[in-house]
């Protein structure tokens, strides 16, 4: 069984999770980071054997303008080996540009704006509209400080966080498994940015549907 | 910050030192100094308007460099603008009394379904340093807000923002409906924000896209003195 880098490894580093050898009847999974976990455990539960898994570093969640070169790349590194690529993305704020260069690439991505949309599911996420509401999943709820506090300076110059959050009414946690301790850290994010706190539970949600049709086919 | 520089007096600064300190301060977010500086210079006689020019947009024009250049991040900017926000307090309604020369007149907000206004804050603040009247509507604003603000305010640009994917399309909602209403010639229309790019703002039928406030300053006056150029004499 492969296993499970620490986080700040997949948020800084990314990781090579394959156990076995490339071929022609395997699919590659090219995820974020932030995804690891999660589709390990569907690989697992669903006994997908023949997905193998490399994640980028998470942390480029905060630089999107450089997601779509850093895929480009890691897809082009493994065509030759991998005639079957899905890149677990979805847009996550590159405007397009991800999904331009996929559909160039001949390869299959994530639909929907962003990890948060495809775990609630895209449609009830846009159903939702909440505009105002700040948003955590397990990753970011146990890395809040590597991708939220310490990236807008909070550490370092808590006067800036009404610049940031001022707009903001609420964080609300999507919780991909029912773990008390995170929703305790998650619970304690809120109140440190000052908004109230909701806990929604998604499971694994559009993640799971589109792996699932991925494994059908 | 060094003992050294901890013991400088800013008053006891000629004004070319004063006005290189501030630079400086600006660029490490020191809001009380530049306040202290800036009404330094007043009692030095200068003019509100030199005082907004050469040490503050100056000042920030290197922010937005070095932030363009990745030298500086996202928080570092906050607190020079901060800074910056200090200094222009005391100086607006000084500029207001003498007259300062205004270059255009800008519209600006972010679109519906986005409250997200650090980008647009900016802007506002450096086309303001830079000369412009700004009427800044805040966040999640719908169509007719635009259009109605526009038709008030007889302004010259409409400046758009938007950080989200999903609400970046409404731009063009915005645009189409001045396109509908035979409005669209009569506005400079300015886009901007982090998942926007260049291609997106054509797309639109945006004037142009900027990337930065800087930009934005540099553009709107472009688009301002060609303006100007076709206007009869």
């Amino acid at each position: 069984m492969t296993t499970l880098p620490s986080d700040p490894v997949l948020t800084k580093e990314g990781a090579d999770l394959r156990d076995q050898a490339p071929g022609a009847e395997r699919t590659l999974l090219i995820a974020c980071g932030a995804l690891a976990r999660e589709v390990l455990a569907l690989k697992q539960i669903n006994a997908w054997d023949h997905m193998d898994l490399i994640c980028l570093p998470a942390i480029l969640h905060n630089t999107p303008d450089l997601i779509t070169d850093a895929v480009r790349a890691k897809v082009a590194e493994h065509r030759a080996r991998y005639p079957n690529i899905f890149v677990l993305y979805a847009d996550c704020g590159t405007g397009g540009l991800l999904e331009a260069a996929c559909i160039e690439m001949g390869v299959q991505m994530l639909s929907g704006p962003h990890c948060y949309a495809f775990f609630d599911g895209v449609e009830a996420f846009e159903a939702r509209g909440e505009v105002t509401s700040f948003y955590l999943t397990d990753f970011l709820a146990r890395q809040f400080d590597a991708f939220v506090w310490h990236p807008l300076g909070l550490d370092r110059h808590p006067e800036l966080k009404d610049m940031y959050f001022a707009n903001y009414e609420a964080l609300v946690y999507l919780a991909q498994t029912d773990d008390p301790a995170l929703t305790k850290k998650a619970r304690a994010c809120a109140d440190r940015l000052g908004l109230r706190f909701e806990r929604r539970y998604t499971g694994y949600g559009d993640l799971a549907r589109e792996l699932a049709k991925e494994a059908s086919q | 910050m060094s003992d050294e520089e901890d013991d400088i007096i800013l008053s006891e600064l000629s004004d070319d030192e004063l006005v290189d300190q501030m630079m400086d301060d600006l660029y490490d977010g020191l809001k009380d100094e530049i306040m202290e500086a800036v009404n330094i210079l007043l009692e030095r006689s200068w003019e509100p308007y030199d005082i907004l020019t050469r040490p503050l947009v100056g000042g920030m024009t290197i922010v937005g460099n070095d932030f363009r250049d990745g030298i500086l991040f996202v928080p570092e900017v906050l607190l020079a603008a901060n800074a910056m926000k200090g200094g222009m307090s005391i100086l607006k309604p000084l500029l207001v009394e003498t007259g300062a020369p205004t270059i255009g007149k800008m519209v600006i907000g972010t679109v519906k379904g986005d409250i997200h206004d650090i980008g647009k804050n900016l802007v506002a603040m450096m086309m303001e340093g830079a000369g412009f009247e700004i009427v800044d509507l805040g966040i999640n604003n719908a169509v007719e807000g635009y259009l109605e603000a526009l038709d008030k305010e007889k302004a010259d640009i409409l400046g758009m923002s938007a950080l989200l994917t999903t609400t970046m399309p409404y731009m063009k909602v915005v645009i189409d409906t001045l396109k509908e209403q035979g409005k669209r010639d009569d506005y400079i229309v300015l886009v901007g924000g982090a998942p926007l790019n260049e291609e997106f703002g054509r797309a639109i039928g945006a004037d142009a896209y900027c990337r930065d406030a800087a930009v934005a300053v540099e553009t709107a006056k472009s688009f301002m003195a060609r303006k100007h150029n076709r206007a009869p004499s």
